[in-house]
């Protein structure tokens, strides 16, 4: 069984993202297209999905708020209570205005760090995980369309020179 | 056409540029050998930072009593230091989330360096604290941990526990946000390089970074983000320093305005510092035609802006000194009684250095000038020293007991701690200047066709 698929090179962004919207008008599933630099609107003309990462985000930066209220209110009211400067050590809410910068410090720190982290999880990038790209060209100034082949070589090949592609190779996946 | 762009508007990219030149330009300083001039700087640099760990160590080993502090100026170099780098390093911050909201696409050739220069600064600002201590061993009780003698936990009432907070979480977020930008830089340097050991340290530096459209997609998304995230937090973090100042009750410190105040102060030394190295790298690395005339004075606005905000606060501050009529305020940093009195020629300093000079950038022929914006921009890194010298030593060195009245006197240790931090600073920055992508050229990339020059021209030339 033969897991082909063509590699169709391009090196112009507004090139590439015309070349997506004609394979795809032409019925192919695009597996994957690798680029030096965001390409405004290819995420659209590729069908992918818009990222929730923004939401995830927020409900990180909710649950650091949370843990900050507990920490504070733990700390501070339950736990040892201290009269500083005659400040209500006796009710959260009393002594909110107090730890303002500290629940704000820590929504942030929540949001950005997971984020960051679900990021790296979800694009599966991290130290010493080996790059995926099947050419070097692509972090430099060239961009890759990777299409399955299902015994249409010929017919993708025609296509793709037609859509401005600079290389087109078919290649062998494992 | 997707990539118009006014052409009123000055390129940001000169000369006849493709993708692959952009990609060159910037792999060069890092597959290049370094010149004399580059180590030169870094010896210098490096051995003022060893002087400097040796006074720490001094410091540590002997008790804070070898610097010049005394029982009623508690706060002096140190704290003058903390502030002076923590304010520094808001520039980098500012120019890579605020102008990422304001979607200011001059920022691209400098943000890089920018937050480099953020996360080192901050470094050196932690220090100090620290040191300060006396007890740097015990820095972790600043920690919500409870201690050995109880479950006695730390005071969330206090402006110096808030500044733990604040700047631990604006080191980290920094840090994170650099580094998610410099990925694909550092995948493009791997994909290039040609010595096995670099191709395997860049490789473990890129985290793997592929480059899919999916990748890109979050890519953008989580800069944007955090971009929304970092804005408010870097207002924070100098709002939050100048509340270690504010919530005290000194005549001086005790004063509403500090945190808008301390926050212009802050992006305006930033800039200045972000100025002064650019003006240097943007030679050594032959990056001349990333970082150009326009940006240099871009920054210039930003400057004369935000340091006009910081001279109408010193105004405002001198003239409620004098309208309160009390004699306590007769003694705070902008008063009648500093300008007159011992401290009088760090008073002066701070106004010739912070305010008069910048005044030059009123002119476009200065705000265009390398040379010129390279010395108002070392003028402004030494005001903004000033600023928070006059701050803390002339406030604190006359209580509200005129027996209490001392004069702060630097030692060779004071001096010795702040040479080593700007000798770390500098060790830290050549390095990075030396290996690291110095410039976002993925970002540089997406506005090549809409700013660079050979593609406005093509455009422009298509009207006639």
């Amino acid at each position: 069984m033969s897991n082909k698929v063509i590699h169709a090179f391009y090196n112009d962004d507004e090139v590439v993202l015309d070349a997506v919207k004609k394979v795809k008008a032409a019925h192919h599933h695009i597996e994957e297209v690798f680029c030096p630099f965001p390409v405004h609107g290819l995420d659209k003309a590729m069908g992918l999905a818009p990222t929730r990462i923004a939401i995830t985000s927020f409900m990180y930066g909710v649950l650091g708020l949370g843990i900050a209220i507990w920490m504070t209110n733990y700390m501070m009211i339950q736990d040892w209570p201290q009269d500083i400067g005659g400040k209500p050590n006796f009710s959260w809410w009393l002594n909110m205005p107090a730890f303002v910068p500290i629940l704000f410090e820590l929504t942030v720190f929540f949001a950005a760090h997971l984020m960051v982290i679900t990021f790296y999880m979800r694009s599966r990038i991290w130290p010493f995980k080996k790059a995926e790209n099947p050419d070097p060209r692509t972090t430099d100034d060239h961009f890759l369309m990777e299409i399955p082949v299902h015994d249409n070589e010929e017919e993708l090949t025609t296509l793709l020179k037609e859509t401005g592609a600079v290389e087109i190779n078919v290649v062998e996946k494992h | 056409m997707s990539h118009y762009e006014a052409p009123i508007r000055e390129p940001l990219v000169l000369g006849d540029k493709s993708y692959h030149d952009i990609t060159e330009d910037i792999a060069r300083p890092i597959e290049g050998k370094a010149n004399k001039n580059w180590y030169i700087a870094f010896y210098i640099s490096l051995a003022a930072m060893l002087w400097g760990f040796g006074c720490i160590f001094y410091t540590v080993g002997t008790g804070i009593g070898v610097w010049g502090l005394n029982k009623n100026i508690g706060w002096a170099w140190d704290i003058t230091n903390f502030v002076w780098w923590v304010g520094i390093g808001h520039a980098g911050t500012l120019i890579s989330a605020v102008l990422l909201l304001f979607r200011q696409k001059w920022r691209m050739a400098i943000n890089r360096s920018a937050e480099a220069m953020t996360i080192f600064a901050v470094f050196q600002a932690g220090l100090f604290p620290i040191i300060h201590m006396g007890r740097p061993w015990n820095g972790y009780w600043v920690l919500p941990t409870p201690n050995q003698f109880g479950s006695l936990w730390v005071n969330f009432n206090s402006p110096l526990l808030w500044d733990v907070f604040a700047i631990s979480t604006y080191l980290s977020v920094s840090l994170v946000f650099w580094w998610t930008g410099l990925l694909p830089d550092f995948a493009m340097i791997r994909d290039r390089a040609v010595k096995p050991f670099q191709k395997k340290i860049y490789a473990l530096l890129s985290f793997g970074w592929s480059g899919r459209a999916k990748d890109w997609q979050r890519f953008e998304e989580v800069s944007l983000v955090l971009a929304g995230l970092a804005t408010p937090l870097v207002l924070s973090v100098h709002t939050i320093v100048s509340m270690d100042f504010a919530t005290s009750i000194n005549p001086g410190w005790h004063s509403t305005i500090f945190p808008p105040y301390f926050v212009a102060g802050a992006i305006f030394s930033g800039f200045a510092m972000v100025q002064t190295l650019l003006g240097v790298m943007r030679k050594v690395t032959n990056l001349e035609n990333y970082i150009t005339r326009l940006h240099i004075e871009y920054m210039n606005i930003v400057i004369i802006l935000t340091g006009g905000i910081v001279a109408v606060a010193y105004g405002s501050e001198f003239f409620i000194a004098w309208y309160t009529g009390s004699p306590y305020e007769n003694y705070t940093y902008m008063s009648v009684g500093a300008a007159t009195g011992p401290y009088a020629w760090a008073f002066w300093s701070l106004i010739i250095f912070n305010i008069l000079i910048p005044q030059l950038l009123w002119f476009k022929k200065v705000r265009r000038s390398f040379i010129w914006s390279f010395i108002i921009s070392i003028a402004i890194n030494i005001g903004m020293w000033f600023e928070r010298f006059d701050i803390i030593a002339i406030v604190l060195s006359k209580g509200h007991l005129p027996s209490t009245w001392w004069r702060f006197e630097p030692t060779f240790v004071d001096v010795g701690i702040f040479i080593g931090t700007i000798g770390f600073f500098f060790v830290l920055f050549l390095l990075y200047a030396r290996t690291f992508p110095v410039i976002a050229q993925a970002e540089v990339k997406t506005i090549l066709k809409s700013s660079g020059e050979n593609y406005k021209k093509l455009r422009d030339g298509n009207h006639e």
